[in-house]
């Protein structure tokens, strides 16, 4: 369990005990990026110095590998970072103990799918979700219809701010409103593994 | 020379003038492409979060389609594809249990796959196969005083790719100065553009293009060629909105590098899909 500190009235901490760790975490999310050996870090920081997405992150790269191996469970899939990773493979070419760090980003990612720990209301998840459904039914990406469709499920207001871009995409031919998806729709359905990983 | 062609989405939709560019000066240099016939969506990165398994299982369709059609090597222009169908073959390489659960899925939509064929960027291609000589013997109008700052992303050469260095690659350098052109010598042609989130949190994400945009203007840049659809969609078509939020003017004229060298071999802006371009126009004097 989690508690908050109150102490002098300090703003709100949330300070997790030896008892609330997952200590298999780490070995799990090793075993999801296939053997990755995130227990060889030496905590040098390259990934976090290389990321150009790390300013914006909640726990940089580095920090979220110490605490994967700690078994900050919760904390680590509930974090915007893993979402805010763009799989730019900056971190996975730097490490100088060739840890794929992208690929553990992206097993935490379907941990946090699978057992709904990822940071509701937020964006990028959300974005995914529709993704995958949309190959899924059509075997390609209408550009047009899974924007709709993730801001839809999103905030249909945040639509707005592109309607002008919208506009000028249809006008010059690049927004295309339909696309019949591939011929073996069936076919594709048919080698799609029911296993959720 | 002859290639098995794998498009990908965006270059059926927003960048129809990848492909418009590409094909025309793949013709102008008597090189043939055939469509792999009803190719689905590589999965890009979106894929990957939600599914493991799927993800490589669709884009070993793809390559199991090429298979099927012919030996020659597959040509993948999208970067998030090039690096997806490079990935897929990796996993069927290294590990066992994805490469099973893949091939028995392949199986039960009657498809064999052997994962033989070679996957190359037009980049790879344009200089280790056509040869920058060829693209010299091409110019009709050669790029005089043009200064271009040549932008690669970061899936183009991250971490898979081997025809090109990964940190600071030259490949499009040499197409420019085959073209006539100079390149602009910048440190962040491999930074990442964000990808798609200019549409998810776009305060990070505007942020991140309009960084490089800023670089490439201050680096005394003429236009800004890229080889990646979204890189392209979020440097070319979000510059209005980036100029006013961050209170400096970062318009300046983004391409594919395929449209400038289509206006350097002097094809007709329609053929390269110039017509459809938002940003500011390239002008050749």
């Amino acid at each position: 369990m989690t508690m908050k500190s109150t102490q002098n009235n300090l703003p709100l901490q949330e300070i997790s005990h030896e008892s609330d760790l997952d200590k298999n975490f780490g070995k799990h999310i090793a075993k999801m990026a296939h053997g990755e050996k995130l227990f060889g870090c030496i905590q040098c920081g390259n990934c976090s110095a290389s990321c150009p997405m790390s300013v914006y992150m909640d726990h940089t790269p580095r920090k979220i590998i110490a605490m994967i191996r700690a078994g900050f469970r919760d904390e680590v899939l509930s974090s915007k970072t893993i979402w805010l990773c763009a799989s730019c493979y900056n971190c996975t070419v730097e490490c100088p103990k060739g840890i794929k760090i992208t690929e553990i980003m992206y097993a935490l990612k379907r941990d946090a799918i699978l057992t709904k720990n990822y940071p509701k209301g937020f964006p990028i998840p959300i974005l995914s979700r529709t993704f995958y459904n949309e190959v899924k039914r059509s075997g390609r990406i209408n550009e047009t219809s899974l924007l709709m469709k993730y801001y839809f499920s999103y905030n249909i207001f945040k639509s707005l701010g592109y309607a002008a871009l919208a506009i000028k995409l249809f006008f010059t031919g690049r927004l295309i409103l339909f696309e019949k998806g591939i011929k073996n729709k069936a076919g594709l359905k048919q080698m799609l593994s029911s296993s959720k990983n | 020379m002859k290639y098995l062609y794998f498009p990908g989405c965006s270059l059926k939709s927003s960048g129809r003038s990848y492909e418009e560019s590409l094909l025309s000066v793949l013709k102008k240099m008597n090189v043939g492409v055939e469509e792999i016939d009803d190719w689905n969506c590589c999965g890009a990165t979106n894929y990957m979060a939600m599914n493991e398994r799927n993800a490589i299982g669709i884009t070993a369709r793809n390559l199991a389609l090429a298979e099927k059609q012919g030996k020659e090597d597959i040509m993948a222009p999208c970067a998030a594809c090039y690096m997806g169908l490079l990935k897929t073959q990796k996993y069927i390489e290294t590990e066992p249990k994805v490469k099973e659960t893949v091939l028995t899925n392949l199986k039960k939509s009657g498809l064999e796959f052997e994962n033989t064929s070679k996957v190359r960027h037009p980049l790879d291609i344009f200089i280790n196969d056509i040869s920058l000589d060829t693209i010299k013997d091409n110019v009709y109008a050669p790029l005089k005083g043009v200064k271009v700052a040549c932008y690669y992303g970061c899936q183009l050469t991250r971490p898979y790719a081997t025809f090109d260095d990964q940190r600071d690659p030259q490949s499009m350098e040499n197409i420019v100065k085959a073209l006539g052109g100079t390149p602009v010598e910048w440190p962040i042609k491999t930074r990442c553009c964000s990808g798609s989130m200019t549409s998810t949190v776009s305060e990070i994400g505007l942020r991140m293009s309009y960084l490089i945009l800023k670089e490439a203007k201050d680096r005394g840049a003429d236009v800004m060629i890229t080889a990646c659809p979204l890189c392209q969609f979020n440097l070319e078509c979000f510059q209005g909105k980036m100029s006013g939020k961050y209170g400096e003017n970062v318009k300046m004229p983004v391409m594919y590098f395929t449209q400038l060298m289509g206006m350097a071999f002097g094809l007709d802006k329609k053929e390269l899909g110039l017509h459809r371009m938002l940003s500011p126009e390239l002008s050749l004097s």
